[in-house]
């Protein structure tokens, strides 16, 4: 079974040799089928190695907008013999597979980067189809599907592409295979080439050499198309119905690291970790940030010695009054857990951006996972209060990227971002995102007067017990308002205090900042619920970057008339019980849907409401859940199996 | 402004620490530096680290962060890069900075924020009982110990110096003076300022005691000649005055570092203000950054919206013009 797309949409891959161009090549793809009027959703996966390994990018074109990836190919672009190895087999039947020609009698065994198990794999499917173990062979395959190869000599259109621009150092040149690649593909799909020079001319703008070259690339590729193979018959053809005005096209990273701009952040510091690293490096090269009152705003970004570091850093800027973030992974949340509790303990706002990937240890380095929930909310050793909110795509990591940071003065604790791999090196296309927010800094004051009834020491009471847990914060060099921090149980004024007493009532003020967090937070950002009224009975719960797999596999299931709905949990930590057990009061079959091994959430949602969870998909084979398959695993469970727990292992 | 006096900069705060122990000598030194200096009190900022002297900053009546074990350094730099107007001092035991925080000691070295460190070396472990700490000598067998030490001791003058601080000076917890100036030239510094005091542990470290410091058990004299001497009365200039100094330099002051029983250094060892501090280091990209440090900018206005705009990031992102 598989899942069938709509008419107007298609699903394409380019593979190639990490460090080969893979990368830019579907960048400019995926801006040109944007520029030419299609959403966009994109997915990156590459192996944790610099160069040579096989890396491929993931395109879903549609005229509806696209949060999720299938796991059929409409098209596969290669310029190696590994892509079509690997991939061969996902094409659709009716798609088109575009090659190297001078490829095709490469062995299996030829190909070093095909690891073992794979190289088993792919041996065992040729042979089981009585086929070659040459490239050849998984052309037939996919032939034999109804599959169109086309067959690209790009030697020698390079060398055609050299004498052009009259340029003979053809190893320099042949780096514009990429672009021929992705230039024979739009040919095919009947794409204006004037979209692709413009993408081209937006990427490679700033270097006229890089420009004559790849624009030459791109022309002859086309051309060559065109010329050569009468492309008017294939199936995967595509039309573009709007303009995309005012949109983006943008990855979470950078959707995340726009918003803590907006949102004030004006210091974060980070070690270097994937799939983290790439947010701070945007935030460096955006480091001077324009204001509407005309002054000069900017961004420090400090690069640490570790994570232990960059989270401590982060506290102490944090005292400043200074909105500070750090952005890390699952290995360097680990180091963190420690100063965690202690801006818990000190009341510190402070935010991190946890970027999860594939656990546990350095785990699959590259890959995605939703494996740290539980972890997340337990970091660090005793009671103390944290948010964490988890966003489910690139424009709630947006939007959300300024909320933690309302979260963390309005409550004055420390608030985890959680996001993931899925969410962060994915691209999208987007409404531009809206200025219009709101700061909130709680009781947080630059100017205060002398405290007439000052603490026991006769200091500044900044933990000062009173009706709200809630306290006025000032920054470090405040006059009047002299204060101490300790990792030690404190006074009001911030010093020592081992009285039992003393224990109690900080505990106390500590701890129900949950509970008016809980209060004060938005239903919106508890849980969003979609395809759902009180009247539903099937009910599918997630978290996170599933949440466009799950949404276009449930309308494709309503279109079949079975209706499923979906609730969304946003806020994870303090976990809002009242807001799910409503949710799920008519509710009578519920599947957790997790990219982890242990179904987290679900075991949240048996812990707080006191429900079971009839059926579990789970995932963690480091390959984010397609459509396709939660709707397979949907399908099956709404057709009756006996499996409770459901296991995915789709992606390459 | 009305004078600052002595007393202005201390708290009421009960001290616990042991009777004799030479944490109340640094911590004299740093209360009669700030007020000799008359920094506001609300401008200044300690940071400390966990141990007995993790504990300074409660005596000292400015604002006090008593920050995780090992980690006062990443804390204070992120306070005094978010706001450079600060005067941050950062102190801590041996352990803390040379043990636990050792990274952090190296990485610090190579940022150069404007910061002082004291480090409060007295060889053990205090407040866990007496556990050798990473300055103990190899071999030597202090009170707590049930065999004698079988790491060997850090050197914490050539680890700073190879580590890239800018201020290296060694002063001794019972000549308050001579701390108290070095402690003034350390905040004075431009950099990252690490000055290393020993200290006694009169409950702990029954080795290196006061009585040994003052000469007792010095072999061949009679009377107690102290086997601390001052640097700078020999004539030793540790300033560099220019970058052709610094080889030469930096073999001398390997040779202090390892000069130890009899005769002992103490002094500014080095000092070098021509490497461009972190501050500096930032403003190179950031020219505005002294005047408009992330601590002095307005996020958002009257009505709570973001100062920011994000417009020119988005267009270069935006699909059509």
């Amino acid at each position: 079974m598989s899942f069938s797309d709509n008419a107007n949409s298609i699903s394409w891959l380019i593979g190639g040799p990490q460090g080969s161009g893979v990368d830019s090549a579907a960048n400019i793809f995926a801006k040109t089928c944007a520029k030419e009027g299609f959403h966009i959703f994109g997915k990156r996966e590459f192996y944790s190695n610099i160069k040579g390994e096989h890396s491929y990018f993931t395109i879903r074109i549609s005229e509806k907008p696209v949060n999720s990836h299938l796991e059929d190919v409409n098209m596969l672009v290669s310029f190696d013999a590994e892509t079509v190895f690997r991939h061969a087999d996902k094409v659709s039947p009716n798609g088109v597979i575009i090659y190297d020609s001078s490829l095709a009698e490469t062995d299996l065994d030829e190909v070093p980067t095909i690891d073992f198990e794979a190289n088993k794999r792919i041996g065992k499917l040729l042979q089981d189809s009585g086929l070659s173990q040459k490239l050849n062979g998984m052309l037939d395959l996919a032939r034999s599907r109804g599959c169109t190869v086309y067959g690209l000599p790009y030697y020698e259109m390079i060398e055609a592409v050299g004498r052009n621009l009259d340029d003979p150092k053809l190893s320099k040149l042949s780096r514009v295979v990429n672009v021929m690649a992705i230039s024979a593909s739009l040919s095919l799909l009947g794409i204006k080439k004037d979209m692709l020079i413009s993408a081209i001319k937006d990427v490679f703008g700033s270097k006229p050499k890089l420009l004559s070259s790849n624009i030459e690339a791109a022309e002859h590729a086309y051309s060559y198309i065109n010329t050569k193979f009468d492309a008017k018959n294939i199936k995967c053809k595509i039309t573009p119905k709007a303009v995309l005005k005012d949109y983006v096209l943008i990855s979470g990273s950078q959707a995340a690291a726009i918003g803590k701009i907006l949102g004030g952040c004006r210091l974060q510091t980070y070690y270097p970790i994937t799939p983290a690293s790439d947010e701070s490096e945007f935030l460096e090269s955006n480091q001077i940030i324009n204001q509407v009152d005309g002054k000069r705003g900017s961004i420090i970004v400090v690069q640490t010695e570790d994570e232990i570091a960059a989270i401590t850093m982060a506290i102490g800027a944090a005292l400043t009054g200074v909105r500070t973030a750090t952005a890390t992974s699952g290995p360097g949340f680990s180091l963190m857990a420690e100063a965690l509790g202690w801006a818990g303990m000190n009341e510190v706002p402070l935010v991190v951006t946890m970027y999860q990937r594939a656990g546990p240890s350095t785990g699959l380095p590259t890959r995605h996972e939703q494996g740290d929930l539980l972890f997340t909310i337990n970091a660090g050793h005793g009671d103390f209060p944290k948010i964490v909110l988890a966003s489910g795509d690139i424009e709630e990591a947006f939007y959300d990227s300024i909320k933690v940071f309302n979260f963390a003065e309005l409550y004055q604790l420390p608030v985890i971002h959680l996001l993931d791999k899925a969410i962060s090196s994915s691209i999208q296309t987007s409404k531009r995102f809206s200025n219009e927010l709101k700061i909130e800094r709680g009781r947080f004051k630059r100017d205060i007067d002398k405290d007439p009834s000052p603490g026991t020491a006769g200091h500044f009471r900044r933990f000062k017990l009173e009706d709200s847990p809630i306290s006025t914060r000032v920054p470090l060099g405040t006059e009047n308002a002299i204060f101490w921090n300790t990792g030690d149980e404190h006074t009001e004024e911030g010093h020592i205090s081992e009285d039992p007493e003393n224990r109690n009532k900080m505990m106390d003020k500590r701890m129900k900042k949950l509970e008016l967090a809980l209060e004060n937070i938005a239903e919106d950002d508890k849980a969003a619920c979609y395809n759902f009224d009180s009247s539903t009975k099937n009910v599918v719960i997630s978290w996170g970057s599933t949440k466009g797999a799950i949404l276009e596999a449930l309308e494709k299931l309503t279109e079949e008339g079975s209706k499923l709905g979906f609730i969304q949990v946003r806020l994870l930590h303090p976990f809002p019980t009242g807001t799910i057990k409503k949710f799920l009061t008519n509710a009578r079959l519920i599947i957790d849907v997790e990219m982890n091994y242990s179904s987290q959430l679900g075991s949240l949602v048996q812990q707080y409401t006191g429900r079971e969870i009839d059926f579990k998909i789970v995932k963690y084979n480091g390959r984010p859940m397609s459509t396709t398959e939660i709707y397979i695993a949907l399908k099956a469970i709404l057709s009756g199996t006996n499996e409770r727990r459901i296991v995915l292992d789709g992606g390459t | 402004m009305a004078e600052l006096k002595l007393a202005d900069y201390k708290t009421t705060v009960h001290n616990d620490w042991c009777p004799g122990c030479g944490d109340f000598g640094i911590l004299n030194a740093i209360q009669m530096a700030l007020s000799e200096m008359q920094i506001p009190r609300h401008k200044a900022v300690i940071f400390s680290g966990i141990g007995c002297s993790g504990k300074t900053p409660h005596f000292i009546n400015v604002y006090g962060i008593h920050t995780l074990h090992g980690r006062v350094l990443p804390f204070a730099q992120g306070a005094k890069i978010a706001n450079p107007d600060l005067e941050i001092i950062a102190v801590g035991g041996d352990g803390d900075g040379l043990g636990i925080g050792a990274g952090h000691f190296v990485g610090a070295g190579r940022k150069n924020v404007d910061i002082p460190y004291l480090i409060f070396n007295n060889e053990v472990y205090g407040l866990t009982k007496g556990q050798a700490s990473p300055t103990l000598r190899l071999g030597e067998k202090t009170k707590s110990l049930v065999t004698p030490n079988t790491s060997n001791s850090v050197n914490p003058i050539a680890l700073a110096l190879v580590s890239g601080f800018t201020f290296i000076a060694r002063s001794y917890s019972y000549d308050v003076k001579h701390l108290k100036d070095t402690i003034k030239r350390a905040i004075t510094h431009k950099g990252l300022a690490f000055v290393d005091v020993l200290q006694p542990c009169p409950t702990y470290d029954d080795i290196h005691t006061r009585e040994w410091f003052q000469g007792k058990n010095k072999p061949g004299s009679e009377k107690l000649i102290p086997r601390i001497y001052k640097i700078e009365e020999s004539g030793y200039d540790g300033i560099i005055h220019d970058e052709s100094e610094v080889n030469k330099k930096m073999s001398k002051i390997l040779e202090f570092s390892s000069e130890w029983g009899d005769r002992i250094p103490i002094g500014i060892f080095y000092q070098n203000e021509l490497v461009p501090s972190f501050h500096e280091r930032i403003a190179q990209n950031i020219n505005d950054y002294f005047e408009r440090p992330p601590s002095h900018q307005e996020i958002s206005d009257a009505e709570k919206k973001p100062t920011a705009r994000i417009d020119k990031i988005l267009d270069k992102l935006q699909i059509n013009d």
